[in-house]
């Protein structure tokens, strides 16, 4: 067969998706820089060349503590779901003995992320609230005498969703790594000697690498861009860098939201191609 | 010793809080879930917390009564509709992706940090974007337009790594097989290649579908003026306080459920098929 053939058969065949990603990802990415740089008014974005959009929101200190505080939840939620993600999968992986029983726990674990990120919110209103569960248990158990005001709409309650939600984007990855560890490896350490810590940290954490660099990079990227999990579970006292651009745009400041788009576009390609120098991703597969 | 090393050693002690923690996580990600399930059953003048005031089916009732919680039905069947239109999409497009990918060709780089680029991009950025391309253009944003782009952007990335990962175990001989037995290019991806990746396609299918149907930033700015249902969900939050918001939380995620064991159980009866054939 002639490789021109071959070669136009595989043009043929990614078009569908090439065509998909140029006009609802590429050409909406660049409408939104172009965008940042337009006025707007009470009713309309007005084509034009401005900087202001940016002035006003790099010179705002309102922006500088919206994103610190965006930062701190994705580097307490990259924490523990790290911490969480790295045990579950260590378990999994070297502690389950059968494949049977893998599978089953990882179902197990899988299942909850195919559900509503909204209603896992929601979820937590019972538990967590003024009458919930957990102040009820520790009312009774004369641990406090008030109910707690923290657990529900603070930092602590959007944290906890979202570790609640993202754990499994650190499991998997991190399960996957460690299922290609070859077994030798780890007996030969313990033949040496090694005790369980030692094999640990000098065998199975540097070899399970690339699925931690993968994991932290879904983690922190979808939760410095998230403004649902803030909203809600915050009840509307924090905010975060997704969550400003959402009020932009609920205002019709769209040149402005898209401004701060542009920013936090750049925010988040910086952090990823810190993370990929760790990783190659196309090796993980 | 390793003579031995095939029978069961003893459980080392790290064992044991391994999998404690193991069953603390589980609890922590079914725990949430279980109570507003049995708070979804809540009686008819009980509240968003427990105690339970009686046992009712009331807030399922409720739930279908329009005027009372908006449009329940109408945004469930918008939902169900775009979700098989994306799952049906993402299937045919991931798999053809995914041959191409056998073979390099100019550009083929670019597509794939397109599709890592489209899963680290926040998603509020791809509502925006769509939003904003059709409000110049002046298209009128509708669910099965600009939407249906948006949740592909999702979903194509996921359909394209689960190919990359089937074909890059793919033992190509069995192709070469069919082509000398004199199949065309159709009969060998018809006979040999699809049966082979059948079940990946469905783990394909359901990944698309369930994104899609629980997909909310993306959904935001590119539904129109017609809510999908985590647009209505999220509408609820704000003015809804009552306990029928969990009943629809036990409905949709009872959905979720039935759809992924259809998935598995379609994936058990082909690799059952599979092993009688063999």
């Amino acid at each position: 067969m002639a490789s021109d053939t071959s070669k136009r058969s595989s043009y043929f065949l990614i078009s569908p998706m090439a065509l998909i990603f140029a006009v609802f990802l590429v050409i909406p990415l660049l409408t939104i820089v172009v965008v940042s740089f337009w006025d707007y008014d009470e009713y309309r974005i007005l084509p034009d060349f401005i900087f202001e959009n940016y002035e006003y929101l790099l010179g705002s200190s309102v922006t500088w503590s919206i994103y610190l505080n965006t930062l701190k939840y994705a580097v307490l939620t990259w924490f523990f779901t790290l911490v969480i993600g790295f045990t579950v999968a260590y378990f999994l992986a070297f502690h389950v003995r059968s494949l049977t029983w893998q599978i089953v726990f990882f179902m197990l674990c899988t299942i909850p992320f195919w559900t509503s990120n909204i209603i896992r919110m929601i979820s937590w209103i019972p538990f967590l609230g003024r009458n919930g569960l957990l102040n009820s248990a520790l009312i009774n158990l004369g641990i406090v005498d008030q109910p707690l005001e923290f657990l529900l709409f603070s930092d602590f309650a959007v944290v906890l969703a979202d570790v609640h939600l993202y754990a499994l984007f650190m499991v998997v990855p991190i399960f996957n790594s460690m299922m290609r560890i070859d077994r030798s490896l780890v007996e030969a350490a313990r033949d040496a000697g090694a005790s369980g810590f030692e094999t640990l940290k000098s065998v199975i954490v540097p070899l399970s690498k690339p699925g931690i660099a993968i994991g932290s990079i879904f983690v922190i990227t979808v939760v410095m861009g998230d403004f649902i999990t803030v909203r809600l579970m915050s009840g509307g006292q924090s905010a975060s860098v997704g969550l400003q651009i959402s009020n932009e745009i609920g205002l019709l400041q769209y040149p402005a939201a898209a401004a701060s788009a542009v920013v936090l576009l750049i925010t988040v390609l910086l952090i990823v191609t810190a993370l990929l120098r760790l990783v190659d991703i196309r090796k993980e597969l | 010793m390793a003579l031995f090393s095939k029978t069961r050693e003893r459980r080392p002690t790290s064992f044991y809080f391994l999998a404690a923690f193991f069953a603390l996580f589980v609890l922590f990600l079914y725990g949430p879930m279980l109570t507003i399930f049995i708070l979804s059953f809540q009686g008819e003048n009980g509240g968003l917390t427990f105690p339970m005031n009686g046992f009712s089916f009331h807030w399922f009732g409720n739930l279908f009564e329009q005027q009372a919680v908006g449009d329940f039905g109408g945004s469930f069947s918008r939902s169900l509709k775009l979700g098989l239109i994306v799952m049906v999409v993402t299937v045919v497009v991931s798999f053809m992706a995914g041959l191409a990918f056998r073979k390099r060709f100019r550009g083929d780089s670019v597509i794939f940090y397109l599709a890592i680029a489209s899963l680290i991009v926040p998603s509020i950025l791809i509502s925006l974007g769509i939003g904003l391309l059709f409000n110049i253009v002046e298209w009128q944003p509708q669910w099965f337009t600009s939407a249906l782009g948006a949740h592909l952007t999702w979903t194509f990335p996921f359909g394209l790594l689960i190919m990359f990962a089937v074909f890059n175990r793919f033992d190509p001989s069995f192709e070469e097989a069919a082509r000398d037995l004199g199949a065309s290019n159709w009969q060998t991806i018809q006979y040999v290649v699809l049966p082979m990746v059948g079940p990946s396609l469905i783990g394909v299918a359901m990944f698309s579908f369930t994104l899609s149907y629980d997909e909310f930033a993306r959904t935001l700015m590119t539904a129109g003026a017609l809510n999908t249902l985590p647009l209505e969900i999220y509408g609820m939050t704000t003015n809804v306080t009552t306990p029928v918001l969990y009943a629809l939380g036990t409905v949709t995620t009872g959905f979720s459920f039935l759809v992924i064991a259809l998935a598995l159980g379609t994936v058990a009866i082909m690799r059952r098929r599979k092993g009688q054939k063999a």
